[in-house]
């Protein structure tokens, strides 16, 4: 079955501090070229059947209103992935 | 069920106005400081309504209380899920109506607010990640809103704090916004706990009935249980929204 995928970051000028905390363990570990980390999420929307324009419109819709906080967070990406 | 004996305070001045005053306290799956508000609010000299997320009706409140927890486990972020259930859309009409209905968000109820959109802002992780729960010293910027009227402007008050995602951020837009309209409710005192904007720790909306904090006035009400075990600057609350009620201050 297809998924709309869908991304969410916090926004670039909020501060993340997991990924602070993330980027302060990852040289300890030998990890020495990363400067940041930003850590986001992942959705994976299991769709049964075709995905047509009407779904993925209310994939981005569930994305601005549930998915994300638009005070702090953005949609940085929808796309359908076909198994 | 037992009687509860108030412990501290002057009683002696509630009216029968006062004591019809019903307050909702509503709890959500995953809710954990709805009866301590209760308790707050009976202590005030009200009386308690339990209110469930999944009902709607009010059942004729004159105010509510959005207490602490982890409603739905903190999942998507705090209180996002919540901010759908059918008890909130009731609220954040009754709130936003011209009867101005009271409502106060307490730590994971402050969440709820802002995802609900009652209040501006949001809460992100703690700065320094950690889980805290400490005494915290706080300070009244605005003494005119339905909660907090019975506090003096610029009064220092002691109640408990305890969150892993407490650090306030807003715009700098809004930030400004909330300072020139006098919305900052309650601020840090000395060190800030979570890294929040402006050490900010409570806000109002323009009109003052919806107030939301972080720290927890619900477990600061009676001698010998709240804050170094005496302390019980959080009743204030919960006696000013009965104020508010029977038409006292703002």
């Amino acid at each position: 079955m297809p998924r709309i995928v869908v991304d969410v970051m916090l926004k670039p000028e909020i501060l993340d501090p997991q990924g602070k905390a993330i980027a302060g363990a990852l040289p300890r570990l030998g990890f020495t070229s990363f400067e940041a980390v930003r850590q986001g999420k992942r959705f994976e929307l299991t769709v049964n059947g075709e995905v047509t324009e009407e779904i993925l419109a209310q994939a981005r819709e569930a994305a601005e209103t549930l998915l994300s906080n638009p005070v702090i967070e953005d949609v940085v990406n929808v796309e359908v992935v076909e198994d | 069920m037992s009687t509860e004996l108030p412990l501290i305070g002057d009683y002696s001045t509630p009216t029968s106005e006062l004591s019809g005053a019903r307050i909702g306290v509503v709890t959500f799956p995953g809710t954990l400081d709805d009866r301590d508000a209760a308790r707050a609010v009976r202590a005030a000299g009200a009386e308690a309504v339990p209110l469930w997320h999944a009902d709607t009706e009010l059942q004729d409140v004159d105010a509510v209380v959005i207490p602490g927890g982890f409603s739905y486990g903190d999942y998507l972020r705090a209180g996002a899920i919540s901010r759908f259930a059918p008890m909130m859309s009731k609220i954040v009409d009754a709130a936003n109506s011209e009867a101005k209905l009271p409502v106060l968000g307490i730590c994971n109820g402050f969440q709820i607010l802002t995802e609900s959109h009652l209040l501006p802002g949001s809460m992100i992780k703690n700065d320094h990640l950690k889980f805290l729960c400490r005494d915290q010293l706080l300070r009244v910027e605005n003494n005119q809103t339905a909660w907090t009227n019975g506090y003096e402007a610029g009064q220092e008050i002691t109640i408990v704090l305890k969150n892993q995602d407490g650090q306030y951020v807003a715009d700098e837009k809004t930030l400004d916004m909330l300072e020139a309209e006098n919305r900052v409710a309650f601020s840090y005192v000395g060190w800030n706990p979570n890294g929040s904007r402006r050490s900010i720790a409570g806000i109002s909306n323009a009109a003052g009935n919806v107030v939301g904090l972080m720290p927890h006035p619900e477990h600061a009400i009676e001698a010998g249980f709240g804050p170094d075990h005496r302390g019980t600057d959080g009743l204030t609350f919960f006696t000013s929204v009965l104020t508010h009620l029977v038409g006292g201050k703002k």
